[in-house]
This record gives C-alpha cells, sequence and structure tokens, in this order.
C-alpha cells in the first residue's frame, strides 16, 4: 500500500480532485459503454415482439 | 488448404453463426474484463508508486493510456472492417464497423478528458494546440462523423459504405497520433509503451498498466459484441431464426 491512511488515499498529495475527476469520468464512460447496450436490447425485444405478434393478428 | 479457409470466411458472412458464436467469445471477454478492470484500478490508485516529480496525479495514466490506445485500436479495426465491407460486400463487417464506433469515441473522449485532467497540475494548462492533443481530436470529429453518418443515411447498405469510405480516409490520421510527439516535440511526452523496448518505468509502474490495457481491450470486445447482437437482431427481424430466438425468450 502507497499510502498510510484512507484521507491520504483519498487527498493523493493534494491532486485528489483531478485523480477523481479523471476516475469519476473513467467510471461513466464503463457505465455508459454497459448500459447502453443492455437498454437497447430490451427495448428492441420489446418492439420487435409486438410487431410479430400484430402480423400474427392480422394474418 | 484454401477450401478450408474459404469455408471459414464464409462462416463469418453469416448472422446467425456470428451471432452465436459471439455470445462465447463475450462471456469469456465479460469475465476478463470483470477480473483485470478492479485489478487494475486498485493497483493503479492504491498500490504503485507515487512519480518522483508528478506525485499521485501520476495515476490518472492508468486510465489515459489504455483510453488512448484503445481509441486507436477501435478505429483501426472500424478501417479494416470497412475494407473487408467494401471489397467483399460482408454484412458482419458493417455490423462490427457500426457498432464499434460509438465504444471508440467515448474512449476518445476519455483519453482526452483524462489528459487534460492531468495536463492542469502537470503542465499547468487543460488543454494546448499541441500536435497530438490536436490530432486526437480530430479522432473524436472523426468517431462523430461515422456516427452521423450511420444515423443520418437511412439505407442500411449505403449507411454502410459512407462509414466504411470514412473509416478508410480517416485511418491516416492514426499514424499521425503515433508519430506526433517524435515529429512535433512541443508538449505531449513520447510513447509510455513500445512494442520493441522496455518500458522506461519501473516494473510496479507499468505492471498495473499492462492490466488495465488488456482489461480495456477485453470490456471493449465484450460491449462490441453486446451491440453487434442488438444490431443483428434489428437487421434480421424477419428471418425465422430471430423470430425463433426471441420466442424462445418468452417474450413472442
Amino acid at each position: 500500500m502507497n499510502f498510510e491512511s484512507l484521507n491520504e488515499f483519498f487527498a493523493m498529495g493534494g491532486h485528489g480532485l483531478y485523480v477523481w475527476l479523471a476516475y469519476g469520468a473513467g467510471g461513466l464512460v464503463f457505465l455508459y459503454n454497459l448500459a447502453a447496450p443492455k437498454l437497447k436490447r430490451g427495448s428492441l425485444v420489446k418492439r420487435l415482439s409486438q410487431q410479430y405478434r400484430r402480423e400474427k393478428a392480422s394474418q | 488448404m484454401w477450401e478450408a479457409f474459404k469455408q471459414w470466411f464464409h462462416r463469418w458472412g453469416s448472422p446467425k453463426w456470428f451471432y452465436e458464436r459471439s455470445l462465447v467469445w463475450s462471456f469469456w471477454l465479460g469475465w476478463g474484463a470483470m477480473i483485470l478492470l478492479p485489478i487494475g484500478i486498485v493497483w493503479g490508485l492504491a498500490f504503485a508508486p507515487q512519480d518522483y516529480q508528478q506525485g499521485n496525479s501520476f495515476r490518472i495514466i492508468y486510465l489515459h493510456v489504455p483510453a488512448a490506445i484503445l481509441a486507436q485500436s477501435c478505429y483501426m479495426i472500424m478501417a479494416v472492417a470497412g475494407f473487408v465491407s467494401l471489397v467483399w460486400r460482408m454484412k458482419m463487417a458493417d455490423v462490427v464497423l457500426k457498432c464499434a464506433a460509438p465504444i471508440g469515441a467515448s474512449f476518445c473522449f476519455l483519453a482526452l478528458f483524462t489528459g487534460a485532467v492531468w495536463g492542469k497540475p502537470t503542465w499547468g494548462t487543460w488543454w494546448e494546440w499541441d500536435a497530438r492533443l490536436t490530432a486526437m481530436l480530430i479522432l473524436l470529429f472523426l468517431y462523430f462523423g461515422v456516427i452521423a453518418l450511420e444515423a443520418a443515411i437511412e439505407d442500411k447498405i449505403t449507411a454502410g459504405r459512407a462509414a466504411a469510405v470514412l473509416s478508410l480516409v480517416g485511418v491516416v490520421n492514426i499514424p499521425i497520433i503515433k508519430y506526433s510527439v517524435e515529429w512535433w516535440r512541443t508538449l505531449h511526452q513520447p510513447a509510455t509503451f513500445k512494442l520493441t523496448e522496455k518500458p522506461d518505468m519501473p516494473v510496479e509502474m507499468w505492471a498495473p498498466l499492462l492490466v488495465m490495457v488488456i482489461g480495456v481491450y477485453c470490456f471493449f470486445g465484450y460491449s462490441l459484441f453486446l451491440r453487434s447482437r442488438n444490431e443483428i437482431i434489428e437487421r434480421e427481424r424477419r428471418t425465422l431464426w430471430v423470430r425463433e430466438l426471441l420466442a424462445k425468450e418468452g417474450k413472442v
């Protein structure tokens, strides 16, 4: 461990703002790349299921 | 031998085959990312020694460098996919190109953002029109261009071709990014990793970086296949196998 305490870890030797800002942005980018395709999948399956049902009903 | 190769190549053109195989690939890539990224982040943030000049702000490297490497690799993958799509009219190449673009754009943004946040305490400025920074910004705009083309053109085949051409033309920017630090020595430091030499930092510093780079590649593959499967379902929605697939999921 490079830090003596948790406070020291969060402070990052006075560079805490920069380090945590960068890692916060990183977290958002990873989250976006997970959530966007998973949400899309849900809405896509729903839309196509409705479409298939409509087609079946009109036959 | 040639026949076997041709068969292998043809399978890549099949959306159903690609869909089924990608489930296996993304399973392993997802696990790889889930193990490597937390290890790399904790190692880099808490255990790696601090830089004797930059102190702890240097820990931004563990996001900045993997994001920048990925943003460039992703664009090269798109250029290869564009080439395959233009020459052999392979459907899956179009799908990969389209699905890679938003991921590459997000990591290109991350590389620029973390670079700016790192630049402030290190260089005293968020932004400078340095050669590498500018070339990286152009890469982001190329990504936006591909995304905009895909979104604006209704016909999938025309959209695929336009995106393929832009990917191929834009790839000249990649060697410019790579060599910018050597051609114009303005602000950005030279590469941390080179394929031919040992890194110019102690192993305790570059080992977590290597873990992060591999982890980010795994994550990219995982996310790419998630998106690709959505795109395949959308494009193949009229086929029987997609109907059966969705029926099996109990949604129809």
